[in-house]
């Protein structure tokens, strides 16, 4: 039989405990196990620093400097046969030592290869675009701006892809709150209606545990409307008028002032 | 084939029926809700679902429009992103009065299960709505279903009365 914990508010609680959280690693191996890949690093570190390099769920991962990124992937395009780019982005270890961990991740379609390319770069530094060797890396650097606010140099078109132009912070920074900080709760209301209709439209709802005990009143039971404002006690008669004239057309024939009373309220 | 043919005995023998403004004219707009053609997500789906054979929105009247200006009825069927939020606004604003507002499935009603920096919490921080279909998505008899409700609050309306904006900004 299963322990049994306390399930107290657990709707409320988050479902992700630890932002920070670092998964355990997979066993690495030696790169001379493979002979493609010990090649490949053989015409790699021929011309360029490699820091490290090791095989990891059968694919090379290799850690070269920042500046190289512009050659390495040039040399592995035109030379070692890996034409694709499948793959790009920054890893956020800001928290750990303020730096961005970088990947490329390549294809052989020829060698039936896959090559990690990866560096580290400070925070506040810029990468070197790939745009102009890989298509692919115009959105993915894109996105990489847009989640993470690293730029890409000699990139041709340096914006947000998803997130709006307008948008203040980078959402996949691991110090970014999943429901959004103060700028993304009221996104939408400031720029539609201004920052006076706060009060108004008021704060988001997020509390999906949530039961309010007026929607009963705020909501019209089907078949049992009622008009606005209507204190709601549950044995409301049912409506069976489909159309408002039913029950025949009303109709002053005769108006007697003493008994009518003036409306002056239009939400009525 | 129809032929025009008046009984001259009845009616001061003239080919007319009586009624009043409001019946003939909520009559009129609940038979032709014209939807606007808004699929923002897999809503969307369920919704052109509704409108081609097997459930068939054309009995209903309800014919999808591709432009606001054509528009009746607003048929929100999907996730609402914050960058979209001001398209729904102008689209809102371009459909002609009076116009009706269905949020259909969980995440248009209260964000659903996107509780992220990214998703509108509900359409109805920024629209009006008239009708919430519960579901995730909801099935396409949900939104026939919704379809007949709101036409059933047309008709039971003044058509005479405006429109009452809930929220007027």
């Amino acid at each position: 039989m299963r322990a049994y914990k306390p399930k107290d508010n657990v709707q409320a609680k988050a479902y992700y405990t630890d932002r920070f959280y670092v998964a355990p690693q997979v066993p690495k191996t030696s790169v001379d196990e493979d002979e493609v890949f010990a090649a490949d690093l053989e015409a790699i570190k021929a011309k360029f620093e490699v820091k490290d390099a090791y095989i990891q769920v059968e694919q090379m991962v290799i850690y070269i400097n920042a500046h190289d990124i512009y050659g390495v992937l040039e040399l592995m395009r035109d030379e070692l046969a890996y034409t694709q780019l499948s793959e790009m982005s920054a890893i956020d270890w800001l928290a750990k030592d303020d730096t961005f961990e970088i990947f490329y991740q390549m294809l052989s379609m020829t060698k039936r290869k896959r090559i990690r390319v990866k560096y580290f770069i400070k925070n506040g530094e810029a990468v070197d675009s790939v745009e102009k060797l890989f298509r692919s890396a115009d959105w993915s650097e894109r996105e990489m701006f847009d989640m993470f606010g690293i730029e890409a140099n000699n990139h041709p078109f340096m914006k947000r892809i998803l997130m709006p132009y307008d948008w203040e912070g980078y959402p996949l920074l691991k110090t970014y709150p999943l429901e959004g900080d103060e700028f993304a709760a009221w996104y939408e209301v400031d720029k539609i209606y201004g920052k006076e209709a706060r009060d108004i439209i008021g704060p988001e709802l997020r509390d999906t545990a949530r039961v309010d005990r007026y929607d009963s009143e705020r909501f019209a039971r089907l078949g049992h409307e009622v008009p606005k404002g209507t204190k709601i006690t549950g044995d409301e008669p049912a409506v069976t008028q489909s159309y408002q004239e039913e029950g025949g057309v009303f109709l002053i024939k005769k108006l007697d002032k003493e008994s009518s009373v003036v409306i002056d309220d239009p939400q009525r | 084939m129809a032929q025009h043919k008046v009984n001259y005995t009845q009616d001061g023998g003239l080919p007319i029926a009586l009624t009043s403004v409001d019946k003939i004219v909520n009559w009129g707009r609940s038979n032709s809700l014209w939807a606007l053609t808004y699929g923002l997500a897999c809503c969307g789906i369920e919704m052109m679902a509704s409108g081609a054979s097997r459930f068939d929105f054309d009995r209903y009247g309800t014919i999808f429009r591709a432009s606001p200006r054509q528009a009746d009825v607003m048929i929100v069927a999907g996730t609402l992103t914050k960058k979209h939020a001001e398209f729904i606004k102008r689209l809102y604003d371009q459909m002609t009065e009076p116009r009706w507002v269905i949020s259909m499935g969980s995440c248009a009603n209260t964000g659903g299960m996107f509780n992220t920096y990214a998703t509108v919490q509900g359409c109805d921080r920024i629209i009006p709505v008239d009708l919430y279909l519960p579901g995730c998505a909801p099935r396409p008899e949900t939104l026939q279903y919704g379809v007949m409700l709101l036409q059933k609050k047309i008709r039971a309306n003044k058509a005479g009365n405006a429109q009452k904006a809930k929220r007027l900004m």
